[in-house]
């Protein structure tokens, strides 16, 4: 039994640092992922999702060319980005979509300059690399306060407007007739959306971010269509599918072919699309979106 | 400007550029903007695959653009068409992070793809882009009446004996060969903006499909050599032009949609 645990458990998992904070940060990450990920799927915004991380992270980029935390350049970014989406957003989903992809292009461009004057200015090519696939077991110690704080706003506002959210998301003629002001529950949303890409893909890197947000809400509506009780599915699978991914890259760190551990993010992405595709073979009709 | 190895740079961004507006004009009519994301962005796994076993990196590209093309469209069958093109655009990049590790070198080429490297396009490189431009355009001319019928009117398309389905397979096919002719000349981020940009303004000032078409193109077309040119005397990434030029053409075109209707309002009839 001892020897079978030691196998599937590297010694030394639990009480190293670096991976106790990983999973603090992680775990925090994928549960704020997986509520605001609900609505997300629900609306059909996950392109929106998908690009503010990649827009977020022009900011980061920026955000070492002036020499501030790249967090708060990522925040700043994800927001004004969500903000101008929102602006020249049409109500349609696909013209909503076409917004998200006019102003994701505007952000590639400057995500080009701002990586080309850093990289010109003091070399820091690693930037991009650390921005794309993130660094989960070389995360700061300092970064986990900023980190709650975050996904504490970001939760607050999921909360605060949750029934009006909801119903506008599933039926907005319903929730207009309702006197439900749309247009702003939207905003208030893509801020919520923001803020939470922006976090999640500043700790672990901007495919994780998309990971987490979509795939573990779109399994739980695969097996139930009840809002609260498919945030707690969305939320266990988020946190199951970020720390079997950190043990299995722990796990990993003497695997063929270089024994330099395989990345973290493909262990996360690979478990979340399983879980997707095993809800969606297990999903009891009626359930299905 | 137009001397010795910029020449190939024009030739490939004019190349890049009719293909981009045309596949583009059904990109932004079909509403698939985030599969012209995902599709180009997550073929990055197959340029890091070709560059572990040592293959041309355009057969990795087409592989997994094609790969990621039909996982797209079989996920997308029943269910949520944006998770499905999420969760593969995740996977794909998944698997790019897991052959980027495999490598022993640092390559900095494959982050180059994100960008493009327009003006270090070989004389070599051009021939294999040239052919699978010509076998984009053709496969447009021939599915050009389906997709149109099916963007527009999904119901009449059925009724005509137009599958959905196939018809999305076919698209989705056409952005994967546009990928993989396009992203080692341009990169993901600038194939996308050509893609979305360009058609949606040409949308705005025309509703009539062969116009709008050939007003894509031309938008490119001018986006791409304007990019080349102001990259050249600023020394400035090309990406940033294309991507501010592209979002500058799309607001010029809602600008004067709204400039017409308003006007429109005022006119009495």
């Amino acid at each position: 039994m001892h020897q079978v645990l030691r196998a599937i458990v590297e010694p030394g998992f639990f009480s190293s640092s670096p991976v106790q904070l990983a999973a603090a940060v992680g775990g925090v990450v994928a549960l704020v992922a997986a509520a605001v990920g609900l609505f997300t799927v629900l609306r059909g915004q996950a392109f929106a999702g998908e690009a503010l991380g990649d827009i977020g992270a022009a900011g980061g980029s920026s955000a070492y060319l002036i020499g501030i935390a790249p967090l708060w350049g990522f925040v700043g970014i994800a927001v004004a980005a969500a903000g101008v989406m929102e602006m020249i957003g049409i109500q349609r989903a696909r013209g909503r979509d076409l917004a998200t992809g006019i102003v994701l292009g505007a952000g590639f461009g400057l995500a080009a300059l701002f990586l080309y004057l850093g990289t010109t200015f003091d070399n820091t090519t690693g930037a991009t690399v650390t921005i794309l696939f993130g660094s989960i077991f070389a995360l700061d110690r300092a970064i986990l306060p900023a980190a709650l704080v975050l996904g504490a706003l970001a939760l607050a506002i999921i909360i605060a407007c949750y029934r009006p959210l909801l119903l506008s998301s599933v039926s907005p003629d319903l929730a207009a007739a309702r006197g439900v002001r749309i247009r702003w529950i939207g905003s208030l949303y893509l801020i919520a959306l923001a803020v939470a890409v922006a976090l999640s893909a500043v700790t672990i890197g901007a495919i994780l971010s998309t990971a987490l947000l979509i795939g573990p809400a779109a399994t739980a509506l695969q097996l139930t269509s009840r809002p609260g009780r498919a945030i707690a599915v969305a939320g266990l699978t988020g946190l199951g599918a970020m720390w079997l991914g950190l043990l299995l890259a722990y796990d990993s760190y003497d695997w063929p072919p270089l024994h330099h551990g395989w990345p973290v993010s493909f262990f996360v992405v690979t478990l979340v699309l399983i879980a997707y595709l095993a809800a969606r073979v297990l999903a009891p009709r009626g359930a299905r979106r | 400007m137009f001397s010795g190895f910029m020449v190939n740079a024009w030739l490939a961004a004019t190349m890049v550029a009719i293909v981009g507006g045309a596949v583009g004009f059904f990109v932004v009519l079909r509403g698939s903007a985030f599969v012209a994301h995902a599709v180009p962005n997550g073929s990055f796994a197959g340029a890091a695959a070709a560059n572990l076993v040592g293959v041309n990196p355009i057969v990795g590209l087409g592989v997994f653009s094609l790969g990621g093309a039909l996982g797209i469209g079989l996920l997308g069958r029943r269910g949520r068409h944006d998770v499905a093109t999420a969760l593969t655009l995740v996977f794909m990049l998944g698997l790019g992070a897991l052959f980027l590790s495999f490598s022993i070198e640092y390559a900095p080429e494959i982050f180059s793809l994100l960008f493009g490297e327009v003006l270090g396009i070989s004389s070599t490189e051009l021939a294999p882009t040239a052919g699978l431009a010509l076998v984009c355009l053709a496969a447009l001319v021939v599915l050009y009446r389906p997709l149109l019928l099916s963007s527009v009117l999904p119901d009449t398309g059925e009724a005509r004996g137009i599958s959905p389905f196939r018809t999305e397979l076919c698209f989705l096919t056409i952005v994967a060969l546009a990928t993989a002719m396009t992203v080692p000349v341009v990169g993901t981020a600038l194939i996308f903006s050509l893609m979305i940009g360009p058609p949606a303004a040409a949308r705005a000032f025309t509703a009539r499909p062969h116009v709008a078409i050939a007003l894509s193109i031309a938008i490119a077309l001018i986006t791409v050599w304007a990019a080349i040119a102001l990259s050249y005397q600023t020394n400035w990434p090309v990406g940033f032009f294309v991507g501010t030029i592209g979002a500058l053409a799309y607001t010029c075109g809602r600008a004067w949609t709204s400039i017409r209707r308003r006007r429109r309002n005022r006119a009495p009839r």
